[in-house]
């Protein structure tokens, strides 16, 4: 198994009345509500509680992109990553990672995932999301029809780039490059790449043809992602591909504490936080029309459209969030249960550990965090002996002696 | 009304036809033909009207193969000349009304009569457009009518139930296609440079713009009155961005007094 500790970097001082006042965390909030020295703050806290992960011990530590909006404060994660490089030396950078439609040319992807992976002696695990509607659509104006065309062209330009040892001409419909020439190059070639997705099958044939792993990114628990991550197994078993279960990672909320009833006193008022405000997207910037395709519509992937199956999340307690497993919360023995549950219902090598989450203060980050380092993780370590805990092809291939960044630095 | 199908590149496309008389091209906007939509049944009493569904819009096909506004102009004027039709009156409304500018200014000599109902194409940033992208179904109503209740009833005739799951996916799907389409003219602000080109249209042209309209505000039509030189504008009263379709009477008039 693989953990990586990730952070969304939320704005955590959004006012308790936040829904009755705006109708979205997300495209249209005003920025006034960010204070920039407040913000540096919060940049330090979170950036030192990443690092905090690699020192308990977690295998990946991770960031990622959005705009225009309260919910996570990292438009380039690149920035983030870098800083990491200088202050971690084992754990993988998981950078979950760059839109890359949006980025013109999206060689620029390609350099600085370079300089990441160069920077950090071949750490990189590189992310390419289409982005949520809200970033890519209406916070960047990316025509939601175009969105997928741009998509596949500009990973097609990112992977020649890292590939090719000669300058070469890309006559793509979006971009057009006389001279790619990618200075510097990664020092894996490629990265590792880890594709986060909602349940379209395209996505699902998009990994397995470039041998991509497929991360269901979601906050509504392990129970509900069951069908989703279904649907992806059945392809990989109809492409008749390995079933490696790197192939595949989901992200999850999980507190710890010494025991149930300490987790709800702990953490309940944060978890709040976190889907009432953060969560709080209004639905016309949800969904673009176009930006998802009619095949991954008429799937019926989108079911929970329907009426009745929408999350009432203002009214759900803390009872109803755990026991429905929207969040793995209590004890270690009580988290360490439902991990190993969700893990092999699911099937995934890779978990996206959310142990921050909404405006939790540093000190129940770190409690928490230490917790599942310590209690749980040792016990989830070796659910996939087949597989030897490892698959080389979803995982990044660090250097062997890397500089010492102090030594470095003196 | 009667359905033609076009074989028109890229594939397919939908065309309504109705009525009798000197021959009308009607475009429509992002929202496609309203059911029993009541602007194409008045202009059909005096006119023979055709109206063809852009590729995403009902049965017309190859919304994959337009990109942008070029594209989307080329191919209304291919489906113009493969309905052979006699020096029509050029009628679009809204992003038909965008899309028939863009034709009368590339192919000026080919459109001589221009009927431009509350177009898109142009953006006046002390007048933003409202953001149609992000409106949830139950506010279009406001935003296309002076009379939005009466609004409604027009939007929603013969609608089918949407808790019901099959439904609700046909909708969604349509929704997808004509709005994803839309989109390549109009997202995220609908200007597609048509400012610099207005000025080659020689066709008489004749504008018209509901008073109440909230979604493209009437300065706009004093914008294009502006920019097109033998061109005349009308303001309906008590009418939103759906003028046609709130009162179909008086467009008709307009047109027939103009032309």
């Amino acid at each position: 198994m693989k953990f990586t500790w990730f952070h969304l970097m939320p704005w955590p001082h959004m006012p308790d009345d936040f829904r009755q006042k705006h109708r979205s965390v997300w495209v249209d909030l005003p920025n006034k509500m960010y204070q920039p020295e407040l913000g540096h703050i919060a940049y330090h806290q979170y950036l030192d509680q990443l690092e905090y992960a690699e020192k308990v011990g977690f295998d990946g530590i991770g960031v990622n992109e959005h705009h225009a909006n309260a919910y996570g404060l990292m438009p380039s994660p690149n920035i983030m990553a870098a800083t990491l490089t200088r202050r971690t030396s084992k754990a993988a950078l998981v950078v979950l990672g760059n839109s890359i439609a949006l980025y013109n040319p999206p060689l620029r992807v390609a350099e600085e995932m370079a300089m990441l992976d160069v920077l950090s002696g071949g750490r990189l695990i590189a992310g390419f999301p289409v982005g949520t509607s809200m970033d890519t659509n209406y916070a960047y104006g990316t025509v939601p029809a175009l969105t997928r065309e741009r998509y596949a062209e500009a990973h097609d330009l990112i992977r020649k780039a890292w590939a090719a040892d000669e300058p070469f001409a890309f006559n793509g419909r979006y971009t057009k490059l006389r001279y790619v020439n990618c200075w510097p190059k990664p020092i894996q070639n490629p990265p590792p790449v880890f594709i986060p997705g909602g349940g379209s099958v395209e996505t699902y044939d998009f990994c397995l043809d470039n041998t991509y792993s497929y991360s269901y990114l979601s906050y509504s628990g392990y129970l509900r992602a069951k069908l989703l991550m279904e649907g992806y197994w059945k392809r990989v078993a109809e492409r008749k591909a390995d079933e490696s279960p790197y192939r595949a990672g989901f992200a999850q909320v999980i507190c710890v504490a010494d025991t149930d009833e300490e987790a709800e006193r702990l953490y309940g008022p944060h978890v709040s936080y976190f889907y009432n405000r953060c969560l709080h997207v209004y639905p016309g910037f949800a969904d673009a029309p176009g930006y998802r395709t009619i095949k991954t519509i008429q799937s019926g992937a989108l079911s929970q459209f329907a009426p009745g199956s929408g999350r009432d999340y203002p009214n759900m307690s803390w009872k109803d969030l755990t026991e429905g497993r929207y969040i793995v919360a209590g004890s270690p023995e009580t988290v360490r249960q439902q991990m190993e549950e969700l893990i092999k219902t699911l099937r995934v090598g890779n978990v996206f550990c959310l142990l921050h989450i909404g405006n939790m203060p540093d000190d129940k980050v770190r409690h928490s965090t230490r917790l599942f380092a310590e209690k749980v993780m040792p016990h989830l370590r070796n659910l996939w002996p087949d597989w030897k805990n490892h698959d080389d092809r979803f995982w990044c291939h660090p250097m062997h002696e890397p500089v010492p960044t102090r030594i470095a630095a003196e | 009304m009667s359905f033609l199908v076009l074989k028109t590149p890229p594939a397919k496309v939908e065309v309504v036809q109705a009525g009798k008389g000197r021959d009308l091209l009607f475009l429509h906007g992002a929202g496609g033909h309203m059911p029993n939509d009541p602007l194409l049944a008045t202009l059909a009493t005096k006119y023979r009207v055709s109206a063809p569904l852009l590729p995403g819009y009902g049965r017309s096909e190859g919304e994959d193969g337009l990109r942008d506004m070029l594209d989307v102009t080329l191919h209304a004027l291919d489906v113009m000349e493969k309905l052979k039709l006699k020096n029509p009156i050029v009628v679009g409304h809204s992003m038909g009304g965008m899309i028939a500018a863009e034709m009368a200014s590339i192919a000026h000599t080919e459109i001589e009569k221009l009927c431009l109902l509350a177009p898109a194409g142009l953006w006046l940033d002390d007048h933003p457009i409202a953001d149609i992208f992000a409106k949830l179904p139950y506010e279009l109503p406001a935003l296309l009518f002076h009379d939005a209740e009466a609004g409604k009833k027009l939007l929603t005739a013969g609608g089918g139930d949407m808790g019901d799951i099959e439904f609700l996916k046909q909708f969604l799907v349509m929704n997808a296609r004509r709005l994803g389409m839309a989109g390549k003219l109009l997202f995220p602000i609908p200007d597609r440079g048509l400012a610099g080109r207005l000025h080659r249209i020689t066709a008489k042209t004749l504008i018209v713009w509901g008073r109440e309209d909230v979604l493209i505000p009437p300065i706009y039509g004093d914008a294009f009155k502006k920019a097109v030189s033998k061109s005349k504008l009308i303001k309906i009263a008590k009418a939103g961005h759906a003028v046609g379709q709130e009162k179909p009477a008086a467009v008709l008039k307009a047109i027939q007094d103009f032309f």
